[in-house]
């Protein structure tokens, strides 16, 4: 098994680093696995998380490193499968803000350890070099299965999320006000956020949002009978929903959610080589 | 959608309708007057004005006078309700109570009487939340009969220069000694904490005074923790007032100019601490 890459790009160390950020104030641990195509970090859903899970791709195709070698398991199976805390992984490339670059490779040194060693800019000809060593668990073969692509769910409504500030701010505060918030859309292109307590109800009305197709036919795949003004709604933590509104870096293109009525949400934010997919499921 | 067509179709309903282009024109005045939860709200054709309470020694209030509000119908002389402040100010501050320039929140409040939900419509850019806030029977301010017959000592200052003087107050200390005086010291600030005793002495003819009518020499002590809520309203005024009546008790008038230039006014009544000897 081996493992090292290199990264010379400021903007593609800017765009790593957000990404890493995003997913460590997601989650304390992930799954980071590697194949010569793509990165993944990847969270499935354990009872212990509130059953949230998390798919984050990265594609590789040289965009975000200049050098990319991999040695996997073995030469049917191509890959490596690393469990790592991505708050380590973040501070880390914390003081690999300025570097001229970047390397990771796979080390073996008490323990098998994700080696990040950040050339700085020096002013003498002696090259400023910090190394981050970041412990790793290396997950063998036989539980890899437990780490699939999930699939994208049977949706009742798929909508384009509003600004994601906006959803932020209003979220933000009906937490403060609420455990639970409902989280409805229909195929109008409306979407509304809900909260209901003793004290309170409110309700954020957003329209106009558009919904995305994705059959090939232009439908709506399996909710193309739907009537257009029915709403499809989940109830949901509103803490995971909060996390995930407040740690996103991504600074998406594109940002969707898909309903599955009284199940979960899925969310989806794109942004060039990046795709951040997010499943909070439903509460009673 | 909620705010053309719904409210303006139930609009003879509710017996108070209030609206502002600007939510931070209200929801700033009321953040100067968090005490605790319950805030008594009375809207008369003058205008709307907040009370809360704490431990019967404190009362701050806000007024809005009604031409505050780019609209202000009311259809009884007096409307009184108590609400949640906390989840008020969550509901006001929705849409994140930006400070953008030419980003506002729009909001439209209305009332629909006696055991009916306080509605507010508010709007940013397009997105339209709508709330509904349980109203609770409204319990009867203490009259605190500060009248300005009374009044023996004030003092009008800019609010900068006590605001200054707020900022360095012992906080250990667990009273502030008001001392108003016609002779030296005139008007000042002790505090008695742990590492010793502060003195903020304002002579009268500092220009930091606007106004300075002291008959009497005057020493009350008021409790710090009492009056700390009320460095919300100091941080956001220009001018205030500072009066003592004969009993001691403390009036503290905070003029607060609004994002649009207007002016409103928050209070705050405070019993004195204990009788002090006069030196």
């Amino acid at each position: 098994m081996r493992f090292r890459a290199k990264m010379v790009d400021v903007g593609c160390l800017n765009n790593f680093t957000r990404v890493v950020n995003t997913i460590s104030k997601l989650t304390k641990t992930c799954t980071l696995r590697l194949t010569t195509d793509n990165l993944f970090f990847m969270l499935s859903d354990k009872v212990a998380n509130g059953g949230v899970s998390m798919w984050c791709e990265l594609s590789q195709q040289g965009n975000f490193f200049d050098e990319f070698q991999l040695e996997g398991v073995s030469a049917e199976a191509n890959e490596i499968y690393l469990e790592l805390q991505p708050e380590n992984l973040s501070r880390a490339l914390r003081t690999a803000q300025n570097a001229k670059s970047l390397k990771i490779k796979l080390t073996k040194k008490h323990c098998p350890c994700l080696t990040l060693a950040a050339e700085l800019p020096s002013l003498s000809s002696v090259s400023r070099v910090v190394t981050h060593d970041i412990p790793v668990d290396v997950i063998p073969r036989r539980l890899w299965q437990d780490f699939k692509e999930p699939i994208v769910p049977d949706f009742d409504v798929s909508i384009y999320l509003p600004p994601l500030k906006t959803m932020k701010n209003v979220v933000d505060r009906m937490k403060n006000l609420s455990q639970h918030l409902v989280l409805e859309a229909n195929l109008n292109g409306e979407m509304n956020l809900k909260i209901e307590t003793d004290l309170v109800s409110v309700s954020t009305h957003f329209k106009d949002l558009g919904n995305p197709s994705w059959g090939d036919d232009g439908s709506q795949g399996p909710s193309r009978d739907r009537a257009p003004e029915v709403m499809a709604h989940t109830r949901v933590d509103i803490k995971k929903l909060q996390q995930f509104l407040a740690g996103q870096q991504v600074n998406p293109s594109k940002a969707m959610c898909n309903i599955v009525n009284k199940r979960m949400v899925h969310f989806i934010l794109l942004h060039e080589d990046v795709s951040l997919q997010y499943f909070i499921p439903a509460v009673a | 959608m909620p705010l053309s067509t719904q409210s303006e179709a139930g609009d003879d309903q509710y017996i108070l309708v209030a609206s502002l282009d600007n939510v931070r024109n209200l929801s700033n005045i009321l953040k100067a007057i968090t005490l605790n939860d319950h805030a008594l709200f009375n809207a008369t054709p003058n205008g709307l004005k907040v009370t809360v309470e704490d431990s019967k020694c404190l009362q701050a209030n806000a007024f809005i006078q009604a031409d505050i509000f780019q609209e202000f119908t009311i259809r009884e002389d007096s409307v009184g309700f108590l609400v949640n402040l906390t989840v008020l100010l969550d509901c006001l501050t929705i849409f994140g109570g930006s400070t953008v320039p030419g980003v506002t929140t729009a909001l439209r409040m209305c009332y629909n009487g006696y055991g009916y939900p306080l509605t507010l419509f508010l709007e940013e850019g397009g997105v339209v939340t709508v709330c509904k806030i349980n109203t609770q029977e409204p319990e009867e301010p203490i009259d605190f009969d500060f009248c300005s017959t009374n009044v023996t000592n004030k003092v009008i200052l800019q609010s900068e220069s006590l605001r200054e003087a707020f900022s360095e107050l012992d906080m250990t200390s667990e009273v502030l000694q008001i001392t108003m005086s016609p002779s030296q010291p005139y008007f000042r600030l002790s505090t008695f904490g742990n590492s010793g005793n502060a003195h903020y002495d304002y002579p009268k003819d500092s220009d930091m005074m606007e106004l300075f009518q002291c008959t009497k020499t005057q020493t009350n002590r008021y409790k710090m923790s009492l009056l700390k809520p009320s460095t919300k309203a100091l941080a956001l005024s220009s001018k205030v007032s500072v009066r003592t009546d004969n009993r001691g008790f403390l009036s503290l008038q905070y003029l607060v100019r609004n994002d649009d230039g207007q002016i409103c006014f928050v209070e705050y009544y405070c019993c004195p601490d204990e009788e002090v000897e006069v030196e």
